[in-house]
C-alpha cells in the first residue's frame, strides 16, 4: 500500500517535472522508477534487459541493450527522492552489445530537498558500432538543500556513438559535482554536454574528460552555464588527442549575471599523437551587449532580453 | 515623421557626427550614401539610441526622443538591422521572428518568404553562426519585417553577402516601404540606393548634398569615390 503512494507521488512530481506519463504506462516503453532505495516500477522493452538490486541507500541496475537491437522508443528512467532528507545512491552498470542503439532519457526529482544527497556511479560500456543517447534532467525545489554527485566512466567502442547531456536548470542547483570520463575508440564519437543555471548559493563542479584513444575518434566536451547571485562554479573541460587524426574540442560558455558571482573555467588539451588535433574555447563574461541590443531593438524590455538570452543557451 | 537636427557626436576629441540634420519621411526609404568611415554606423546607433549624442536632437513624430532607451525607440516604433547582426544560440528564427509577440505563424512564413528563406527549411534554424552571412542578414531583414516598424534603420543590409541573397534584401527592402515603413538605407553602394525615393550623402558626419538616387549616385560617384578624405568634408559646397 504504501509503496502504491510513493509510486503515485513519484509518478505525480514527474509528470509536473515534465515527464512523460504515458511513456510509464506504455508496454512498449522501457522504463525503471526507483524512488529512494525502492523500485517502483520496472518494465523490460524487447532488446532490454533490466536487473535491479536494492541496497541499504539505493539501487544496484544492471541495464542490458543486447546486441543488434534497435529500441523504437525512448527508455524512461525516474530516480526521485521525496521526502525532505534522504540518500539515494544508484549504482548503474551499462552494456550496450555491438550495433545496439537506444535513447535513454533520465528525470532525477527532488522538489521538496532540504538535506537530500543523490549519488550515481555509472559504469558504461559502449559496443562496437552501437549508438547511445542518454539525456539526464533535474527538476530541483527551490532549498537548495541537495548534493548531486553523478560519476561515470564511459568505454566507446570501435564507430561506437555515446551523446549525453546533463540538465539541471530547474530549482536551486544546491551542491552539483559532475564528473563523467569517456574513453573512446577507433572512429568513435563521445560527446558530453552540461547545463546548468546557478543561483543563490549554489556550487557547482564540472568534470569531462574525453580520451580519444582510437584513430580518427571525435570528442566534445560542452558546457553551458548562467550563474546569478552568489553561485561558484568551476568548469574543467580536458580532451586528450592520444591517436592519428583524433579530433576533440572542448566548449565553455559561463554567463555571469550577479555581483558575487564567481565562475572559473580550466580547459586542458592535451595531444600526444602527432597527427591529432584538440582545440578548446572558454568564454566567462556577463551578458553580449550585442545581443541586449538588438532584442531591446525589436522591443523587450532590458530584463526580458537577459531571459531571452540565458534561455538561449540553456536550452 | 523622424528629424534629425544638427547632431553632434565627439569622440576622443575628434568630430563623428558634426552637426547633421536629415529628414526621413513616412513610408519611403531614403538612402544615406557614403564611404567607410563618414559616420553612417554612428549615425544610425544615434538614432536608435545605442549611444547618445553631445548635441543636436532627435524628434520622432513631433516627440523628442534624443535621450530615450533603446527599448523606448523601439516601443514607439523604431528599429534597426546591425550591419553585423548578433547570434543566438539555442534561439530559433521562429522565435526570433515573434519576438513580435502579435505575429501569426502565416506572417513570420510571409515574411521569410519575402526574403527567399523557405519557411520549411529555415524555421526550426537556430539564428547562431551556422547560418551564412547572408542567411543572418535576411533573417535579420524579415525581423525587421516582423517588427512592422514605423521607421526601419538598415546599417549596410548589402554588404559582405553572397549574389544570391542580394536581390533577396532588395525585395525585402521595398517590401519594408510597401507595408508602410520608413525605411534608412545605410550604405556605400550606389547599386542599392536606386530603390530609394531621397538619397543623402555623408561625408565625415555631415549631409553635404541630398536629391534624386539617380542624380545621387552620380553626383557620390565625381565627387566620393576617388575622396579618401576622412575627417573635414572634402567637397569644397560642404
Amino acid at each position: 500500500m504504501l509503496v502504491v503512494k510513493e509510486y503515485e507521488s513519484l509518478l505525480e512530481a514527474y509528470g509536473r517535472a515534465g515527464g512523460n506519463l504515458d511513456a510509464l504506462g506504455n508496454k512498449e516503453v522501457g522504463n525503471l522508477v526507483i524512488h529512494e532505495n525502492k523500485v517502483l516500477s520496472v518494465n523490460e522493452a524487447e532488446g532490454i534487459k533490466v536487473e535491479t538490486q536494492e541496497t541499504q541507500n539505493g539501487v544496484n541496475i544492471h541495464l542490458l541493450v543486447e546486441e543488434g537491437a534497435k529500441i523504437k522508443y525512448p527508455v524512461h528512467l525516474c530516480f526521485g527522492v521525496l521526502p525532505e532528507e534522504g540518500l539515494q545512491e544508484i549504482a548503474l552498470k551499462v552494456e550496450a552489445q555491438d550495433n545496439s542503439e537506444v535513447n535513454v532519457i533520465a528525470h532525477c526529482i527532488f522538489p521538496n530537498a532540504v538535506d537530500v544527497i543523490h549519488k550515481m556511479d555509472a559504469d558504461i560500456k559502449i559496443g562496437d558500432n552501437a549508438r547511445f543517447s542518454y539525456h539526464e534532467t533535474h527538476y530541483h525545489g527551490e532549498s537548495g538543500g541537495i548534493k548531486v554527485i553523478p560519476k561515470a566512466k564511459i568505454k566507446v567502442g570501435k564507430r561506437g556513438v555515446w551523446e549525453s547531456t546533463f540538465s539541471l536548470i530547474e530549482g536551486s542547483v544546491g551542491m552539483l559535482d559532475y564528473d563523467f570520463e569517456i574513453f573512446g575508440d577507433e572512429k568513435s564519437i563521445n560527446e558530453l554536454l552540461v547545463k546548468v543555471f546557478g543561483k543563490k548559493e549554489d556550487d557547482i563542479r564540472i568534470v569531462e574528460k574525453i580520451h580519444l584513444d582510437g584513430k580518427e575518434a571525435r570528442g566534445l566536451a560542452k558546457s553551458r552555464l548562467v550563474l546569478t547571485d552568489n553561485a561558484r562554479a568551476v568548469v574543467r573541460g580536458e580532451t586528450y588527442g592520444n591517436a592519428p587524426f583524433a579530433r576533440g574540442h572542448v566548449d565553455c560558455l559561463e554567463i555571469v549575471n550577479g555581483d558575487g558571482v564567481i565562475a572559473r573555467a580550466i580547459p586542458l588539451v592535451y595531444v600526444n599523437d602527432k597527427q591529432a588535433k584538440v582545440t578548446h574555447e572558454a568564454a566567462i563574461g556577463s551578458v553580449d551587449k550585442k545581443q541586449m541590443q538588438t532584442l531591446m531593438a525589436r522591443g523587450l524590455n532590458e530584463e526580458e532580453a537577459v531571459d531571452v538570452i540565458v534561455k538561449g543557451i540553456l536550452r | 515623421m523622424l528629424e534629425v537636427k544638427c547632431l553632434k557626436l565627439t569622440l576622443n576629441g575628434k568630430p563623428i557626427i558634426n552637426g547633421l540634420d536629415l529628414e526621413i519621411k513616412e513610408a519611403k526609404i531614403h538612402g544615406l550614401l557614403g564611404v567607410n568611415g563618414a559616420g553612417k554606423t554612428s549615425l544610425a546607433n544615434l538614432i536608435m539610441g545605442i549611444s547618445y549624442p553631445d548635441g543636436g536632437s532627435i524628434i520622432f513624430e513631433e516627440r523628442d526622443i534624443t535621450r530615450c532607451t533603446i527599448s523606448e525607440r523601439a516601443k514607439m516604433g523604431l528599429t534597426l538591422a546591425w550591419q553585423e547582426p548578433a547570434r543566438f544560440e539555442g534561439l530559433n528564427i521562429r522565435e526570433y521572428l515573434r519576438l513580435n509577440k502579435n505575429l501569426s505563424l502565416s506572417e513570420v512564413e510571409n515574411y521569410l518568404w519575402t526574403v527567399g528563406l523557405p519557411p520549411g527549411e529555415y524555421l526550426g534554424r537556430a539564428v547562431d553562426a551556422n547560418l551564412s552571412g547572408g542567411e543572418r542578414k535576411r533573417v535579420e531583414l524579415a525581423s525587421v519585417l516582423a517588427m512592422k516598424p514605423k521607421v526601419a534603420i538598415l546599417d549596410e543590409p548589402d554588404s559582405g553577402i553572397d549574389v544570391v541573397s542580394l536581390p533577396h534584401i532588395m525585395n525585402g527592402i521595398t517590401e519594408m516601404s510597401k507595408q508602410g515603413s520608413a525605411v534608412l538605407l545605410i550604405t556605400h553602394s550606389e547599386e542599392a540606393v536606386k530603390v530609394a525615393d531621397e538619397v543623402s550623402i555623408i561625408c565625415a558626419g555631415k549631409i553635404i548634398n541630398a536629391g534624386p538616387p539617380k542624380e545621387m549616385c552620380e553626383w557620390f560617384k565625381d565627387n566620393c569615390q576617388t575622396c579618401n578624405h576622412i575627417g573635414e568634408p572634402s567637397y569644397k559646397g560642404a
